[in-house]
C-alpha cells in the first residue's frame, strides 16, 4: 500500500502583492517502508505540501490521502498515524526536553507512565539524557532539531515527515541528526522529507522529486537523477581571462552545448563523461595550450547543476533571484 | 474516549504546560506584579490626596477594587502574548499536527491565564490589605466578588487570543492589548469618581465594563462607591457585569475560533 498518495494538488496564496500559485498540480506517491527526498529550492513548495499532507493547510484543488485517510475529510486519522518535524524546530523553549517528550506524548493518547517510559526511551535514543532536565533554551541548535524529531516519534507514527531537518546546521549535527534518521528508516519508517540540498537527499532518499514552481518536475533514484543531469562537473579557473575562449574549446570538445563558463570567475564547468581520464586528458591538453590555471576539479552535481539541467534556470533563493552567481555565464 | 472528556482532558494538559512555564519566566509574573503595586502607591500616595470621594470614606479603599480590575482587563495582554508566540514559535503548528482536541489550544490558553491572574490578584489583595483596604461585609460578599472578577478574566482572555491570532509579532500583541485596555480602565471609576468626568463621557464611564465590575466589586465589599447618577449600572453593578461577561464572550470567543480555522486556509 502507499503510504501517501497525493493527485494534482494545488494551493493560491492571496498576498498584497497578488496570487501566489504556491503548488500547481502536485502528484506524489510514497509507497509504504520507503524514503522520498523532496528536494527544491526555497519557494518550490516543498513546505506547503508537507503542510497539506499533515492536515495544518487544506488544498485549494486536488486530493491526498496519507495513511489511507483523506487529509481533509478524515484529518484526525491522518495526524494519529503522522509525525511531523519541522523547520523551524516547534519545540516548547520553556520546558525541559523531558516535559516536552512526555506533554507530546499524552496528546498522542499515551497513558502518564507510558508517556514518561516513552520518553526516556526517546532521550536514550537521541542521546538526550543528560539533558533531559534543562530547559530547551539552553540547548544547542543539533540537540533541538533532535528534541524536535524525538517530540514528532513520540506517538510511533507509520509516517515520517520531515521538513528541511538540518537546514542551518553545522555539519557534524546534521551527521548526528542524518545517523539518527537513517536509524529510523532501518526500523522501517516511511519517511517524506524534504530538502534544498541534493547531497541530503542522496544520503538519506531511496528516491527523489525534484519540485520546482509548484509541480514535480522529475522523480527517481538520486543515480537515475545525477545521471539525467550527467553525473560529476570538471570544473576549471583559468589564469588569464584571455585564454577562456581556447580553454573553452579544449574543454568543449566532449561536452557539446552542456558547457557554461563564467566570465567573472574565469571559470568553466563541463560534465565529466568519462571522470578522472577525462580530467587528465584535458589537464594535458591544457597544458600542451600553455593555459595556466588556477585551479581544477572533479566535482559532484549541485542543486544548480539539478536545476540548470531540468528547468533550463539556476535555483532562485526564495525569489529575490540571486542565483549562487556561479552558473549564468554560459546557460542558454 | 468520548469527544468531550478528550477536549477536556487536552485542554488540561496545554493549561499544565502554559502554567510550568511561568516559574520559567518569572520576571513576566514579578512585573506584572509590581505594574500594579505601582499603580497603588502613585494613586494612593500621590493623587489620593488630590481626589476627594463624593460621600467621603478612604481613597485607597475606593481605589483598590478598581486595580484589581485593571489586572483582570490585563489578562487580554497577557493571553494575547502567549498565543502570539506559540503561534510565531510554530508551537501551534505541531499541536495542530497532533490527534488532539483542536479546542484544547484556545480553552487551555483561556484556563491557564485564569489560574495565573487569579494568583496575581491575590498577592494583589494582600498588598492591598497592607494599604488600608478591608472587605467589609461577609465572606459570602468576598467571594461573590472574586467569582465576578475571575468571570471577566476569563472573558478577558478570549479578547487576547483574538488580539493573539491577529497580530504578526509579540511586541505588536503588547501594544494592542494596551491600547485597548488603557481608554477602558482610564475613562472609568477605577481612579477618579465619575462626577469629575466631562458630563459627555459620564455615560461612557457608567456602562464601561471595567466600571461597571468595580462598581460591582465595591458595593459588594462595602467599599466607597461614588455615582454621578441614578440609572441600570448604578443600581445593578453585578447584573450589568454578567451581561457584559455574556455578550463578550458572545463575540470574542466565536471570533478567535474563526481566526484559528483560518489557520488551515
Amino acid at each position: 500500500m502507499d503510504a501517501v498518495v497525493a493527485e494534482g494538488l494545488v494551493k493560491t496564496y492571496t498576498t498584497r502583492a497578488g496570487t501566489v500559485r504556491a503548488l500547481d498540480g502536485l502528484d506524489l506517491v510514497v509507497p509504504e517502508g520507503a524514503v522520498l527526498g523532496l528536494l527544491g529550492p526555497n519557494g518550490a513548495g516543498k513546505t506547503t505540501t508537507v503542510r497539506i499532507l499533515a492536515t495544518l493547510l487544506r488544498p485549494d484543488g486536488g486530493r491526498a490521502t496519507v495513511a489511507g485517510h483523506d487529509v481533509v475529510a478524515e484529518a484526525q486519522a491522518v495526524r494519529a498515524s503522522i509525525g511531523l518535524s519541522g523547520q523551524y524546530a516547534a519545540v516548547d523553549e520553556n520546558l525541559t526536553g523531558e516535559e516536552n517528550l512526555v506533554l507530546f506524548g499524552r496528546l498522542y493518547r499515551l497513558s502518564k507512565a507510558d508517556a514518561h517510559a516513552r520518553a526516556r526511551e526517546l532521550l536514550e535514543q537521541f542521546a538526550l539524557t543528560a539533558a533531559a532536565r534543562r530547559v530547551v533554551k539552553t540547548y544547542s541548535g543539533g540537540m533541538r532539531r533532535r528534541l524536535d524529531l524525538a517530540c514528532a516519534l513520540t506517538g510511533r507514527p507509520r509516517l515520517l515527515f520531515l521538513d528541511e531537518p538540518t537546514t542551518g546546521l553545522d555539519p557534524r549535527s546534521r551527521n548526528a541528526l542524518w545517523d539518527v534518521i537513517r536509524d529510523r528508516v532501518r526500523q522501517g519508517a516511511t519517511v517524506l522529507l524534504t530538502t534544498q540540498y541534493l547531497e541530503e537527499a542522496d544520503a538519506l532518499a531511496t528516491s527523489i522529486a525534484v519540485v520546482d514552481h509548484g509541480t514535480i518536475i522529475a522523480r527517481g533514484t538520486a543515480d537515475e537523477l545525477k545521471a539525467q543531469i550527467g553525473g560529476e562537473r570538471i570544473e576549471v579557473v583559468v589564469h588569464d581571462p584571455a585564454a577562456l575562449p581556447r580553454a573553452r574549446e579544449i574543454l568543449a570538445r566532449d561536452a557539446g552545448d552542456d558547457c557554461r563558463v563564467d566570465d567573472r570567475a574565469r571559470r568553466i564547468v563541463v560534465p565529466a563523461h568519462g571522470g578522472v581520464l577525462r580530467l587528465m586528458q584535458i589537464l594535458r591538453d591544457l597544458e600542451a595550450a600553455a593555459i595556466a590555471l588556477d585551479d581544477v576539479g572533479l566535482r559532484r552535481p549541485t542543486l544548480d547543476d539539478v536545476f540548470l539541467t531540468l528547468t533550463g534556470h539556476a535555483a532562485e533563493d526564495g525569489g529575490n533571484g540571486a542565483g549562487a552567481g556561479n552558473a549564468d555565464g554560459g546557460a542558454p | 474516549m468520548s469527544g468531550l472528556r478528550r477536549a477536556l482532558s487536552d485542554g488540561l494538559l496545554v493549561a499544565g504546560r502554559n502554567l510550568r512555564r511561568v516559574p520559567r519566566i518569572p520576571e513576566l509574573a514579578i512585573f506584572a506584579i509590581i505594574q500594579s503595586v505601582i499603580f497603588v502607591l502613585l494613586f494612593a500616595f500621590v493623587f489620593g490626596g488630590a481626589i476627594p470621594l463624593p460621600g467621603g470614606g478612604s481613597y485607597r479603599e475606593f481605589l483598590l477594587p478598581g486595580i484589581f480590575v485593571q489586572t483582570v482587563f490585563f489578562a487580554c495582554v497577557t493571553t494575547a502574548i502567549g498565543m502570539t508566540d506559540d503561534v510565531n514559535k510554530g508551537l501551534i503548528d505541531r499541536f495542530r499536527s497532533l490527534p488532539m482536541a483542536r479546542s484544547a489550544l484556545l480553552s487551555g490558553r483561556a484556563l491557564s491565564d485564569l489560574v495565573y491572574n487569579a494568583g496575581i490578584l491575590i498577592v494583589l489583595m494582600v498588598s492591598g490589605l497592607a494599604v488600608g483596604w478591608r472587605v467589609h461585609t461577609g465572606v459570602l460578599e468576598f467571594l461573590a466578588g472574586a467569582g465576578l472578577m475571575l468571570l471577566v478574566t476569563f472573558a478577558m482572555s478570549w479578547i487576547g487570543v483574538w488580539i493573539g491570532m491577529n497580530v504578526p509579532t509579540v511586541e505588536v500583541a503588547n501594544q494592542v492589548g494596551f491600547m485597548f485596555i488603557f481608554p477602558l480602565t482610564f475613562v472609568s471609576n477605577i481612579f477618579v469618581p465619575p462626577e469629575t468626568l466631562p458630563s459627555w463621557l459620564q455615560p461612557v464611564a457608567e456602562w464601561n465594563p471595567a466600571s461597571v465590575l468595580t462598581a460591582a466589586l465595591r458595593q459588594l465589599w462595602g467599599n466607597p462607591n461614588p455615582y454621578v447618577a441614578d440609572g441600570l449600572p448604578a443600581e445593578h453593578p453585578v447584573l450589568i457585569t454578567v451581561a457584559w461577561t455574556v455578550v463578550l464572550l458572545a463575540v470574542f470567543a466565536p471570533l478567535g475560533v474563526r481566526r484559528f480555522r483560518a489557520l488551515s486556509r
